[in-house]
C-alpha cells in the first residue's frame, strides 16, 4: 500500500488510471454485450423457396409478417424482388439489429446459399427486380480509350445523380433527421447495382428507364476506378472536403507552428 | 572666387569646424560594398536605426510572423501557378493523364488546374503548398488578432494599426475565396453559386448587381477571368500595401511587451533586430515554409480532380467553403427559410441577406471599432505599451470570448451535415440546437469567462499576499497541520501586482447650480453605465501596504516556537526565500 501511495502523485498516474478504467469498461462490455443469436438455419431443404420460407419465418416474420405482408414494424415484401433481399441481407442491413431511423450496414448473418434461398422465396411472392446479370456488375477496367471514356461517363452520371447525397468521392453524406447516405467505398458492384434498382431506405429508385444497365455499370466502374486511383495528393482526410481540411489546419498546422514558435521564443539569444 | 585652396588667416576661425568634419568622417566605419552603397543611397542611418530596433521575445508575438511568412509562401507559389493556369471559362475536352475525366468537356480553367496537378512537374505539390499556406495564413491572422485583442495591444497609440489589421483579415478571407473559386471544379463552382445567391439577396438591386458582376446570367464566361484579376492583382496589391503599412506602424510604435521587472511603458526589453532578431525571424520563415511544405507533401487539399468539372446541375454532399468562410455558410444554414417574403413585386430574401451581405461587413465593423468603444468607456487617453494579462481585463476578455463563441456557433453550423454523420446525430437537431446556442452561448461564455478571470485575479492576490503553495504539509509538535507557503521573489511578485484595476467612472457632468442638465449629461450617464458594466466587478492588485500587513501577520505567527523549520525548506532554496506559513485562520 505504501508503494502505491508513494506513486499516486506520479505524472503518469492519471494516464494509467484512465487506461485501466477504459480496459475494465471495454472488457466488461465485450463480456456482457449481446451476442448474435445462433439461430440454426435449416440446411437440408428440397428447394430454395421452401428453405427460404423457413429462414424467413425464423428470422424475418416478426417484423414483416408470416406471409411477408408487412406489419406495423416492417413493410410488405411482396414485389420487392430478389435484388432487394440480396442487398439488404447481403450487406447485413437485415435482419435489423434494432429499430432506428435507418438500417445500418452490419455483419452479414447468412451465407450465400441462405441469402439466395431467402431471395428466391421473396421473389416468389410477386414480380420485382431480379439479382443483376453478371455482365452489368463486371467492373470496366481503365486502360483502353473506350474503357476510359466509359469510366469518365460514369463519373458524369455519378455527379449528376448520386453525388448530392453520397458526396463527390462516395464518402457519404447526411440526410434529414439522422438518416444518411452511406459511404460507397468497399461496397461490391452487385450491391451498388441492387441499391440503384431497388432504392433501399431513403434512396430513390433508378430503374432501367432512367439509368440503363450499361449506365449503371459505368457508374460502378467509375466508383471502382476512383477507389483504385493512387491518392496522388497524400492523405485524403476522409475526402470530406474543406471541413476536414480546416480542422487539420487549425489543429495540426497551427499546433506545429505554435510549438515551433514557443521553442524559438525560449531559445536564448 | 578662386578654386585654389590656399590657407588664409580667416580659416583659423573655422578650424574647429574642420575637425568636426574629420571626426564625422572618422566615425563612419562603413567601407567596402556597404560604404559604396551608402555613398550612393545614404541608407546607413536608416539601416543602423533598424538594426538597433529592439523586439521583445514571446512566442505569441510570432503568430503575426506566421501570417506574414505564409503570405509570402502564397505569393511565391502563386506566381508559379500563374505560369500554367488559364483563367478562362471556354469549354475544352480533357485529354490529360487523369483517367476518370478523359474525354469530359470542361472549362479551360479546370483543364489547366488538372494539368498543374497531374502533368506539370512539381505542380501538385506547389498547388497544395499554395492552398495549405492560404489556410494557414488566415488561421494565423485570426489567432494573431485574438492575441492582440486579449492582451489589449490595440489600445492607444495602436488603434489605427488594429483597423489596418481588421481590413487585412477581411481581405485575406476575400482573397482566399477568390482563389478557391478559380479552378472551376464542382466545389468551387458551388461556392461561386453561393456568392451569386449572396449578391442576389440584396434587396431590390440584387439581380441587377448579379448581372453586373457576372457579366450576364450565372455562371457566364466572365466571372472566372474577373475573379482571377482580383485574386492575382487587385487584392494582393492592397494586401501587400496595407501589410507594409501594418509592419511600418509596428516599427513606429515599437512592439508591445508583456509586463515584467524592468519593463515599463517607456522602454522595450528584448533583443536588437540585428543580429539576434533577424536570425530568429529569418529562421522562423524557413520553419514555417518547411512545415507548410511538409504538410502539403503528405496531406491532400482540395482534390479538384475528384470533384469533377463545374456544371450548375450537380452538387456534392458536404459542400462547404474553406474554413474562413464557414461562419457565413453556417449563418445561412441556421437562418430559417420562412424569413423570405414578397412585397411590391420584390422578393426580400431575409433567409439569406442577414447571413451574407449583412453579416460579413457587420462582423468586421464590430471588430474594427472595438478599440474606440473601449477607449471611450474607460476615458483612458494614455499610451499603452505594456500588455494586459487577459485576466486583468475581465470584461474585455469576456466580451472577446462571447464574440468568439458566437462565431464558433456559426462556424460549427457550416459542418452540421458532417457532424450528423460522424456523431450519429440528426442534422435537424444539430441545427435547432445551434440556433438556440447562437443566442444563449455568448451570455454564458461571457459570464463564465469573467468569473474565471476574476477568480484568477483573486488567486494572484492570494499568491502575492501569502506566497506560493508548496504542497508540503507540516505537522507541528502540538498536532496541528499546515501547508508551507513559499514567498514569491520580487520578480515573480511584480508581474502579479503591476497592473491597475480600473474603477467605474464617476458622473462628473451632472446638473448645474440651477438644476439644469449639462449638455453632455446624457452622454456621460451612458458612459458611466458602460463603465460600470466594464469595471463594476474588480479585484484590486495587492498594494505594498497590504503586502506589509500580510508579512507582519505571518511574522507574528512565525514567532511561535517551531522545530524542523530548516529541514522542511527545500534544498537549494535561496536565503531570501523566507518560509511563510498560512493556516486556516488566514489561509
Amino acid at each position: 500500500m505504501n508503494a502505491l501511495a508513494a506513486r499516486r502523485r506520479h505524472p503518469a498516474a492519471i494516464a494509467v488510471l484512465l487506461l485501466l478504467g477504459l480496459l475494465v469498461t471495454g472488457g466488461a462490455y465485450s463480456f456482457l454485450a449481446p451476442k448474435d443469436a445462433n439461430a440454426a438455419a435449416p440446411t437440408a431443404a428440397a428447394d430454395d423457396v421452401a428453405q427460404g420460407k423457413d429462414l424467413f419465418i425464423a428470422n424475418c416474420a416478426t417484423c414483416h409478417g408470416v406471409a411477408a405482408q408487412g406489419t406495423k414494424s416492417g413493410p410488405s415484401l411482396v414485389g420487392v424482388g430478389a435484388a432487394s433481399v440480396d442487398f439488404q441481407v447481403g450487406t447485413g442491413r437485415m435482419p435489423l439489429a434494432g429499430p432506428n431511423v435507418q438500417a445500418p450496414q452490419n455483419k452479414v448473418k447468412f451465407d450465400d446459399a441462405q441469402i439466395s434461398a431467402l431471395a428466391a422465396y421473396v421473389a416468389s411472392l410477386g414480380p420485382g427486380p431480379a439479382i443483376p446479370e453478371e455482365k452489368y456488375t463486371t467492373v470496366i477496367e481503365p486502360g483502353t480509350p473506350e474503357n476510359n471514356k466509359a469510366i469518365a461517363e460514369g463519373g458524369q452520371i455519378f455527379r449528376v445523380n448520386c453525388a448530392m447525397c453520397h458526396n463527390f468521392a462516395g464518402a457519404g453524406g447526411a440526410l434529414t433527421r439522422g438518416k444518411y447516405a452511406p459511404a460507397l467505398e468497399g461496397t461490391t458492384p452487385k450491391h451498388i447495382y441492387e441499391a440503384m434498382v431497388t432504392g433501399p431506405q431513403s434512396m430513390p429508385v433508378f430503374n432501367d428507364m432512367n439509368l440503363t444497365p450499361e449506365a449503371k455499370q459505368k457508374v460502378i466502374s467509375y466508383l471502382k476506378a476512383q477507389e483504385n486511383e493512387t491518392n496522388v495528393g497524400g492523405l485524403t482526410l476522409g475526402n470530406l472536403g474543406p471541413v476536414s481540411e480546416g480542422l487539420f489546419a487549425w489543429v495540426f498546422a497551427l499546433g506545429i507552428l505554435i510549438g515551433c514558435a514557443v521553442w524559438l521564443g525560449k531559445k536564448a539569444a | 572666387m578662386s578654386t585654389i585652396n590656399e590657407t588664409r588667416p580667416a580659416d583659423a576661425l573655422r578650424s574647429g569646424d574642420r575637425q568636426a568634419d574629420e571626426r564625422a568622417s572618422a566615425t563612419k566605419p562603413l567601407g567596402g560594398i556597404a560604404g559604396w552603397m551608402d555613398d550612393r543611397l545614404g541608407g546607413a542611418k536608416g539601416v543602423s536605426f533598424l538594426a538597433k530596433k529592439v523586439f521583445p521575445d514571446h512566442w505569441s508575438f510570432m503568430l503575426g510572423e506566421i501570417a506574414m511568412y505564409s503570405m509570402i509562401v502564397c505569393l511565391l507559389t502563386g506566381a508559379f501557378l500563374t505560369f500554367w493556369f488559364v483563367p478562362s471559362a471556354s469549354q475544352v475536352v480533357y485529354d490529360g493523364s487523369y483517367v476518370p475525366l478523359q474525354g469530359v468537356t470542361m472549362s479551360d480553367a479546370y483543364r489547366s488546374t488538372l494539368g498543374i496537378s497531374f502533368d506539370i512537374r512539381g505542380g501538385l505539390l506547389i498547388r497544395q503548398i499554395h492552398h495549405w499556406a492560404a489556410l494557414i495564413f488566415v488561421v494565423s491572422v485570426f489567432v494573431h488578432m485574438a492575441r492582440v485583442f486579449f492582451t489589449g495591444a490595440f489600445r492607444k497609440p495602436r488603434e489605427i494599426n488594429w483597423v489596418f489589421g481588421t481590413i487585412l483579415s477581411l481581405l485575406a478571407c476575400i482573397e482566399g475565396f477568390a482563389g478557391y473559386s478559380l479552378p472551376d471544379d464542382l466545389l468551387s463552382g458551388t461556392g461561386i453559386r453561393a456568392m451569386n445567391g449572396f449578391i442576389q439577396s440584396a434587396p431590390v438591386i440584387g439581380s441587377y448587381l448579379s448581372y453586373f458582376i457576372f457579366g450576364g446570367a450565372f455562371p457566364g464566361e466572365a466571372i472566372i477571368p474577373r475573379l482571377y484579376s482580383a485574386h492575382v492583382l487587385l487584392i494582393p496589391a492592397i494586401l501587400v500595401g496595407l501589410f507594409t503599412a501594418h509592419i511600418l506602424l509596428v516599427f513606429l510604435h515599437k512592439h508591445t511587451q508583456f509586463p515584467g521587472p524592468g519593463r515599463t511603458n517607456k522602454n522595450v526589453v528584448g533583443y536588437p533586430l540585428l543580429p539576434v532578431y533577424i536570425a530568429k525571424a529569418g529562421g522562423f520563415f524557413f520553419i514555417v515554409f518547411g512545415v507548410i511544405a511538409l504538410i502539403s507533401a503528405v496531406v491532400t487539399i482540395n482534390p479538384i480532380w475528384a470533384y469533377g468539372p463545374y456544371d450548375p446541375s450537380p452538387i456534392t454532399a458536404g459542400s462547404q467553403p474553406d474554413w474562413y468562410m464557414g461562419f457565413a455558410d453556417g449563418a445561412l444554414r441556421l437562418l430559417p427559410g420562412f424569413l423570405e417574403f414578397e412585397t411590391f413585386g420584390f422578393t426580400w430574401s431575409m433567409n439569406i441577406f442577414p447571413g451574407s451581405l449583412v453579416l460579413l461587413p457587420l462582423m468586421w465593423t464590430i471588430i474594427g471599432v472595438y478599440p474606440f468603444v473601449e477607449a471611450w468607456v474607460t476615458g483612458d487617453k494614455r499610451e499603452h505599451h505594456l500588455l494586459d494579462r487577459p485576466r486583468n481585463a475581465p470584461t474585455r476578455t469576456a466580451i472577446g470570448i462571447a464574440g468568439i463563441s458566437m462565431y464558433v456557433v456559426l462556424f460549427l453550423a457550416a459542418g452540421n451535415d458532417l457532424m450528423a454523420i460522424k456523431l450519429h446525430l440528426s442534422i435537424n437537431d444539430i441545427t435547432q440546437t445551434l440556433r438556440v446556442l447562437f443566442f444563449v452561448a455568448p451570455p454564458i461564455a461571457f459570464w463564465i469567462t469573467k468569473r474565471i478571470c476574476l477568480s484568477l485575479q483573486r488567486a494572484d492576490r492570494q499568491k502575492v499576499l501569502h506566497g506560493r503553495e508548496t504542497g508540503t504539509i507540516w505537522r507541528h509538535a502540538d498536532g496541528r497541520f499546515e501547508e508551507i507557503h513559499a514567498p514569491l521573489t520580487p520578480d515573480e511578485r511584480w508581474v502579479l501586482v503591476q497592473h491597475e484595476a480600473h474603477e467605474p467612472l464617476e458622473l462628473t457632468a451632472g446638473k448645474d447650480a440651477n438644476g439644469v442638465d449639462s449638455p453632455i449629461a446624457g452622454k456621460e450617464r451612458l458612459r458611466a453605465k458602460f463603465s460600470n458594466f466594464y469595471f463594476r466587478d474588480r479585484v484590486a492588485p495587492a498594494t505594498p501596504s497590504e503586502l506589509e500587513a500580510a508579512h507582519h501577520e505571518h511574522d507574528d505567527h512565525a514567532a511561535v516556537p517551531d522545530g524542523g523549520h530548516e529541514a522542511i525548506e527545500p534544498a537549494g532554496a535561496s536565503q531570501e526565500r523566507e518560509t511563510i506559513k498560512a493556516d486556516k485562520q488566514h489561509g
